[in-house]
């Protein structure tokens, strides 16, 4: 069935039933993947897989879910019955309602799908990276973490008002993390991630050379001081710092309390007025990039942080009509919708008089830590509270020269970091979760060897 | 020719399928494979959320799927798929075949059919009518976030429920048929107290397998106490000073540490990357001589425990490490295959569109002589991890805990609770400050992700003392 047919198929199924509005998002993909372990196929994978969120309305207004990946004409009929008995426990003092933006006209760009290379093809790719790879530095003995993936796929969404949509996209993933040893010293691991629309648009030299560099940098470390540092996070940092505490955006978050803004946020000073922050899922170097979100609203840039002061909140549709505004297209389909961001865009504004342009991490001489990536962001982010405790990858630059950091954890608050940048550096860089330059921040906890 | 007993050409749950699955393996091994295994899955799902006083959210769901594993040599094919019919899991074996460029298809294993069904599915087929319904579910999570109205310090409160029924069907080439119903509940509270700048939170988990009466005996006012508890102590808590410093874990979800920075390390799959310090220790001592550590799937009702493994074996008792000396590794069959390391019913996965692997199920470390008391009083200057948060294993062994519920200890007594506590350290070299082991073993129910998926697991130690460990703070 294509995806006419199972909105037909769903709209007869609603009728018999005699359920008069619905909705329903739903996604159809088929992936290929390989793995790789010295030269040999480990694992080759491929899947073909279907989810259809289905939610109805009941005579009350209340609604109610099913989520199933049996899109048979039985699976449509017993996923509708379901929902319908689910809404009798829909939520009555937060009433959800379609998208006012659901039949808007979306933004339509080349979606550059590609074709499949096909699984021959993806490993013959990997095994000569792993090689090149391997062969790269004396010290890389293994690149134990692999893969080459692609993946096609197209998501819809209809209601019963008539709303439809629809885009077909693909995308392709390469990972290489390398393990280098060398005697008398710990195991040093690394890696880079590039993603393109299809395989032929990745650039799987740069992802070697990205490993193997990144793998040899972190060779001869040292354990760093406990102590306070000046801080140069990484564009990949900063962004996954900002993603981790997006609820600071999210009005989902905010009516949950679980947010450390409140409704009366817009306008609050949150960082130097040097700092702009997007969301613009859009954007043309956002692979992943959606015309709509999980409600039909089309996705939109959307700005976040203004010279440093809170500009707007994320919304899907019931948020946005609590907070007496419109959805902002960043609503995930659930029995609660969620929000989220889509791709977070940092940036320096006009007013960056008073930043500390000296601190650029190609040429500043002093003492600082340069965080390259965060980790374990699950467990030592604690959002609600805004602080953070997070080991990191990264080095200590000293006397001209830097060593790589062994076993350390940055911590802190999130709103003490914001007003504490002293530098956002000019350029700016793409990563696999948004864009962002160099962020500088001073004063931060790090602990290493005490 | 066993294509003529065909009845019937889709995949039907509570049926005989034995003659398709029959064909589906013939087929594959026809093409030259070595090994074929068809894990095929129904699930009926369904998750309840009660904030504050209200139900917010109810989640069913349901669906199906196969996975298809090939493998030939040491190399495996698998390809998932929603198609149950004999063409689709027929196109998915050419599919998994195709992958694998078998080319050689004289040189084949043999598959004499299928021995006699396992059906372990018998005595829990009535487990959908046993679960609470909706309406319980509803009541009870509402009592509970009713509990934890203590005081205007509270400002969130929240009870989850989600249920997973599962029922599979295993096949393949070694005769194996096999087929199980599994079911998991787990309820959760959380809070978030506040107090002008202060903030904090507490959350428990509680869960279970297949006992579809347990939503029912769960203490949702004890629980709530809990949580409340735990929250109020930590709101005006301090941040904790950095440094090296000997720690006390509690027990129950205190064992996350030796799931994460040790477990994980003895799956067959850390072999097979070569990512594991202990892959020639076999024997040796990696650990402090109070510490034995034990992996099974058999406890009845732990989240951790199966009738059977998604490859079709029964769940074994592993004692991975013995007073400090590494016994075993956690196996599943590709483990086997490429390790060598001898199968121990470990192979899972969270669901059809994963291949299995080896992964804990409940893992612990085994209870000493100590109270938590003796532990305590041992220590002059330390930190008394009550309640761990979340953590992670870096690529080459390094680990990083959050600490949920901290409290000094000064002088053998337990002082300040403190906040922002991160232990950090590497497996090698913390399992041998295991010093003393509590006489208070208990476990906690988790989620553990890993490359086969989020799997159902527990986690558990009785107390234990680590003489020394670098505690991440500010």
């Amino acid at each position: 069935m294509n995806s006419k047919e199972i909105t037909t198929q769903i709209s007869e199924a609603a009728d018999s039933l005699n359920l008069k509005k619905w909705d329903y998002g739903a996604s159809f993909s088929n992936d290929y993947s390989v793995q790789v372990d010295k030269g040999e196929a480990k694992q080759l994978k491929a899947s073909q897989k279907q989810i259809l969120t289905i939610r109805v309305w009941n005579e009350s207004n209340l609604v109610g879910i099913t989520t199933t990946s049996d899109i048979s004409k039985s699976g449509i009929k017993k996923a509708l019955n379901q929902a319908s008995i689910a809404s009798d426990f829909g939520n009555k003092n937060e009433r959800t309602d379609f998208s006012p933006l659901a039949k808007d006209p979306i933004e339509v760009k080349d979606s550059k799908k590609r074709n499949p290379v096909g699984i021959k093809k993806l490993l013959t790719l990997l095994r000569e990276a792993e090689v090149k790879l391997l062969e790269s530095h004396e010290s890389i003995k293994s690149v134990p973490y692999n893969g080459l993936s692609e993946s096609f796929y197209e998501r819809v969404y209809a209601n019963s008002d008539g709303a439809f949509r629809s885009f077909i996209k693909s995308q392709a993933a390469l990972y290489l993390y390398a393990r280098a040893e060398e005697k008398n010293k710990k195991p040093r691991s690394s890696g880079s991630v590039k993603l393109g629309y299809g395989v032929e648009d990745i650039d799987i030299e740069s992802c070697i050379k990205d490993a193997s560099n990144k793998t040899i940098s972190h060779l001869n470390y040292s354990f760093i001081k406990t102590d306070k540092y000046l801080i140069c996070f990484s564009p990949d940092s900063f962004l996954t710092i900002i993603n981790a505490f997006s609820s600071m955006f999210n009005a989902r978050s905010i009516l949950d309390g679980v947010s450390l803004s409140n409704k009366n946020s817009i306008g609050e000073k949150l960082s130097t007025e040097a700092l702009n922050i997007y969301d613009d899922g859009l954007h043309e170097k956002n692979i992943s990039s959606s015309p709509f979100d999980g409600e039909g609203t089309p996705t939109k840039r959307l700005c976040l942080i203004n010279k440093g002061r809170l500009e707007n909140f994320l919304h899907s549709e019931s948020t946005a009509r609590i907070f007496k505004t419109i959805p902002t297209g960043h609503a995930g389909l659930g029995s609660k919708v969620s929000v989220s961001p889509d791709w977070i865009v940092v940036e320096k504004s006009e007013e960056n008089f008073d930043l500390k342009t000296s601190l650029d991490h190609s040429t500043y001489e002093g003492e600082f830590v340069y965080i390259e990536e965060l980790n374990a962001i699950h467990a030592g982010v604690r959002a609600s509270q805004g602080s953070f405790s997070l080991p990191f990858d990264g080095w200590l630059y000293k006397n001209g020269k830097k060593i790589s950091i062994e076993s350390a954890t940055v911590a802190g608050d999130i709103k003490y970091l914001l007003k504490n940048i002293v530098n956002i550096e000019s350029n700016q860089e793409v990563t696999t979760s948004g864009i962002s330059p160099h962020i500088w921040v001073d004063e931060l906890s790090i602990t290493g060897d005490a | 020719m066993l294509s003529s007993q065909i009845k019937s050409n889709e995949i039907v749950f509570g049926s005989c399928n034995k003659n398709l699955l029959e064909e589906i393996i013939f087929y594959g091994m026809g093409l030259g494979a070595d090994f074929v295994e068809v894990f095929i899955e129904n699930t009926d799902n369904s998750s309840v959320l009660a904030e504050e006083d209200f139900i917010t959210s109810v989640s069913p769901s349901f669906g199906r799927g196969a996975g298809i594993r090939i493998f030939k040599d040491k190399k495996d094919g698998f390809v998932s798929t929603n198609d149950l019919t004999k063409h689709g899991l027929m196109r998915s074996v050419s599919q998994a075949v195709e992958m694998l460029d078998i080319t050689d298809n004289k040189k084949r294993e043999v598959f004499n059919g299928l021995d006699k069904h396992r059906d372990y599915s018998l005595s829990k087929k009535t487990w959908i009518d046993e679960v609470p319904s909706i309406h319980e579910i509803g009541e009870k999570l509402l009592l509970s976030t009713e509990s934890l109205k203590k005081n205007n310090k509270i400002i969130t409160r929240k009870g989850s429920y989600s249920r997973n029924l599962q029922e599979v069907i295993i096949a393949s080439s070694d005769g194996t048929y096999v087929s199980d119903i599994r079911l998991h509940q787990t309820v959760g509270l959380n809070v978030i107290a506040s107090d002008a700048q202060y903030r904090s939170s507490g959350s428990r988990r509680f869960g279970s397998s297949g006992m579809p009466n347990e939503f029912r005996l769960w203490d949702h006012e004890q629980a709530a106490n809990d949580v409340f508890e735990s929250s109020m102590n930590m709101l005006y808590a301090d941040y904790v000073d950095a440094g090296q410093m000997p720690v006390v874990l509690a027990n129950k979800f205190g064992g996350v540490i030796f799931h994460e920075a040790c477990g994980h390390l003895l799956e067959t799959t850390q072999i097979e990357r070569g990512t594991t310090p202990f892959e020639n220790k076999l024997n040796e001592k990696i650990a402090h001589e109070s510490v034995t550590a034990i992996d099974e799937g058999i406890s009845e009702g732990s989240f951790g425990s199966l009738s059977v493994d998604d490859e079709g074996m029964e769940p074994e008792k592993s004692i991975l490490i013995k007073d400090g000396i590494l016994k075993k590794f956690i196996s599943d069959r590709a483990g086997e295959l490429r390790t060598g390391h001898k199968r121990t019913g470990s192979g899972r996965r969270q669901n059809y569109s994963f291949a299995a692997a080896s992964r804990m199920r409940n893992t612990y470390i085994a209870k000493g002589e100590h109270s938590r008391e003796d532990l305590i009083n041992s220590i002059t200057d330390g930190l008394y991890c009550k309640s761990m948060g979340g953590g992670s294993v870096g690529a080459t062994g390094q680990f990083n805990f959050a600490v949920e519920e901290g409290y000094l200890i000064k002088n053998g007594k337990l002082t300040n609770p403190v906040k922002g506590a991160t232990l950090i350290g590497e497996a090698k070299e913390v399992m041998p400050k295991i010093s003393m082991c509590g006489n208070d073993l208990e476990l906690a129910p988790g989620f553990c992700g890993s490359i086969s998926g989020s799997v159902n697991v527990t986690v558990g130690q009785p107390h234990i003392k680590v003489d020394s460990i670098t505690v991440g703070g500010r």
